[in-house]
């Protein structure tokens, strides 16, 4: 798309075709997923939104591969993925690093996992936390650290291993405004550097337009993909742009989009126009806080 | 999601707070040069500890009030529903506990009755923890084991003392055993519940990063329990303790346990207290040592 690379990256496509799954419930089967069918270029930056509970969880978990589908496939550079590996790093809401574990330790460890010797994992190590700001928190323990950096953390982590692909499950929601700003451009920063594939989850329709080549909109339970969305805001991406009247313009249909779907995840008994005024008093507070 | 953010928030909001230096802080550091740089630590820190200064402070005084009370009671012979008249003062305890440091028997009762912890808490840590482990992370493992850990676990440790006797050859290995056996189910216990609390979420980011496993096992399962795991080994010690000296009283030769029990058969009435006392303090020195060596293996634990 709008990469900005001399040489495209080759690795790192992900296909997700005709993906249902359902869960096994004493109710029966639930159906989170049915029939939703994405991809991602290699080395591009593609967001999935859509209202809680409509299955984006799910549908990463199965390109991780903690989750197996019931209908369809996943596959990742044409391999159909058997099992969560090191190719595809992840990023979880909850930080999820390992306590025990100074900030460094936690950044070996995937390589660790590949036998790398010490002195090299030491200087993967110190280079990717340079890169992220982190050098000076190095040995602390992760309790110490604020969330930003947890998760700034947490990424550096994904990304030691050299993955083709990185998965995010809405990784910056517990985070306030500010921090989730600066964790955007982070994370933009290290995507261009590393060329590497982003399948990234969210229910922040700026965040989602923000950071993304493309936009997967998805429906109420259970989840298919209600629309596509390219994103053709030039690169690299300013907080100016966030008021320009593309930006709005694109957030205005996403907004109408996700909308309509959330109303049906609440059941659709809510007065649409009561809820109209109240999103968009959501709006004009959220965007004050990030600009 | 936003209560979440909030905490955090807090949390390192207040970490300043609580970590500032008094305002008087630069004005003393201007000044340079190291004494007034020791007295402001000195200052600094008597302000950072002075609730655990006022503990330790109460803390001395009500134990100076007990002992008091204990003279007293003991000194006038008090009977009021319990009886004082054949109970040692603490100045007849002191006396025993000055020919005790004296006499090398003492001593070989002390170190008996360790040598028996040592061997029978041990034991159990080596073999629970380790079980534990396994049995929370492979169900068919914790499906044959549980059921007959959960019928033998309610049996208290003295009363295997018979069963005891007849399954060891010598004294000895029975109340190893018996201190084994009391310290073996709250280690395994512990252990168990800290596996069944470990965050599946960290389970999958370690299996993200590409590990296996006996990695998982190692560098997820284990860390992740420890804390738990120490739990149960200082319960278990406290247990071990217990069984140890019920053990000795009934079928012990040495110990402090016997010891003690011998002092009232000798009619040493002082060296009931001075036993008493001497296996407060064991147990006290034994669960220290426990939660030492837990802050040494366990250093994120500590902020
Ligand atoms: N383990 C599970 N058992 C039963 N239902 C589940 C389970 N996990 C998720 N679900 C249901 O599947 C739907 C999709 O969940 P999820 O993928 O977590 O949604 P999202 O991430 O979009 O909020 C939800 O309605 C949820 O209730
Ligand atoms: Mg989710």
């Amino acid at each position: 798309m709008s990469v900005m690379t001399p040489d495209p990256p080759s690795k790192g496509r992900i296909d997700v075709d005709n993906f249902a799954l359902s869960y096994d419930t004493l109710e029966g089967p639930v159906e989170a997923v049915c029939n939703a069918s994405i991809h991602v270029n290699p080395g591009e930056f593609v967001s999935i939104v859509g209202p809680s509970g409509c299955g984006k969880s799910t549908l990463l978990n199965a390109v991780a591969g903690f989750l197996k589908p019931t209908k369809g496939g996943v596959t990742v550079d044409g391999e159909a993925v058997d099992g969560p590996g090191a190719d595809r790093g992840m990023v979880f809401q909850q930080y999820s690093l390992f306590p025990w574990k100074t900030v460094k330790g936690n950044v070996e460890f995937g390589l660790k996992m590949k036998h790398l010797d010490k002195s090299s994992r030491d200087r993967a190590a110190r280079t990717l936390l340079g890169l992220a700001g982190l050098t000076a928190f190095e040995n602390k323990y992760p309790d110490s650290l604020s969330g930003g950096m947890k998760q700034r953390v947490g990424i550096v982590r994904a990304l030691a291993t050299g993955p083709k692909v990185l998965l995010l499950d809405e990784p910056f929601g517990a985070l306030d405004a500010q921090t989730r700003v600066i964790m955007q451009q982070i994370l933009t920063n290290m995507w261009q550097r590393l060329k590497i594939s982003v399948l990234f989850v969210t229910h922040d329709i700026d965040e989602a337009i923000f950071l993304s080549d493309r936009v997967y909109c998805m429906t109420a339970r259970p989840g298919a993909i209600k629309a596509e969305i390219t994103i053709p805001l030039e690169r690299p991406r300013h907080q100016s742009m966030m008021m320009s009247s593309e930006f709005l313009g694109l957030r205005r249909g996403l907004m109408s989009l996700i909308r309509e779907e959330s109303i049906k995840a609440m059941g659709g008994e809510l007065n649409d126009l009561a809820l109209d005024g109240l999103s968009i008093d959501l709006h004009g507070q959220s965007l004050a806080d990030v600009l | 999601m936003e209560s979440i953010a909030l905490r955090r928030e807090q949390q390192t909001a207040a970490e300043p707070a609580t970590g500032a230096e008094p305002s008087y802080a630069p004005t003393v550091q201007s000044q340079g040069g190291a004494p007034p740089q020791f007295a402001l630590y000195l200052r600094r820190w008597l302000a950072l500890n002075r609730s655990g200064l006022r503990a330790v402070l109460i803390g001395a005084i009500s134990l100076a009030l007990f002992l008091l009370a204990w003279h007293l009671l003991t000194e006038y012979r008090v009977v009021f529903f319990v009886r004082f008249t054949n109970v040692p003062s603490p100045s007849a305890v002191y006396e025993s506990l000055t020919r005790a440091m004296h006499d090398s028997t003492f001593f070989m009762h002390v170190i008996l009755s360790c040598r028996r912890i040592l061997f029978g808490f041990s034991l159990a840590a080596l073999i629970a923890v380790p079980l534990g482990l396994v049995m929370g992370r492979f169900r068919l493992a914790h499906e044959i084991l549980f059921p007959i850990t959960e019928v033998l676990r309610p049996i208290p440790a003295i009363a295997w003392v018979p069963m005891a006797i007849m399954l060891w050859p010598t004294n000895e290995q029975s109340i190893i055993y018996i201190t084994f056996l009391g310290s073996f189910f709250p280690i395994l216990v512990n252990t168990l519940h800290g596996m069944s609390l470990v965050d599946p979420v960290l389970v999958r980011a370690a299996q993200c990063l590409g590990a296996r496993e006996m990695s998982i096992f190692r560098e997820v399962y284990f860390p992740a329990s420890l804390p738990h795991i120490f739990t149960g080994l200082t319960v278990g010690m406290g247990v071990a303790w217990v069984s140890l000296i019920a053990a000795e009283m009934i079928s012990g030769q040495f110990g402090i346990g016997y010891f003690t029990w011998e002092a009232y058969s000798l009619v040493q009435y002082a060296d009931i207290a001075l036993g008493m006392i001497c296996i407060g303090v064991l147990g006290l020195g034994s669960s220290a040592l426990i939660r030492g060596f837990g802050r040494l293996v366990m250093p994120w634990s500590r902020t």
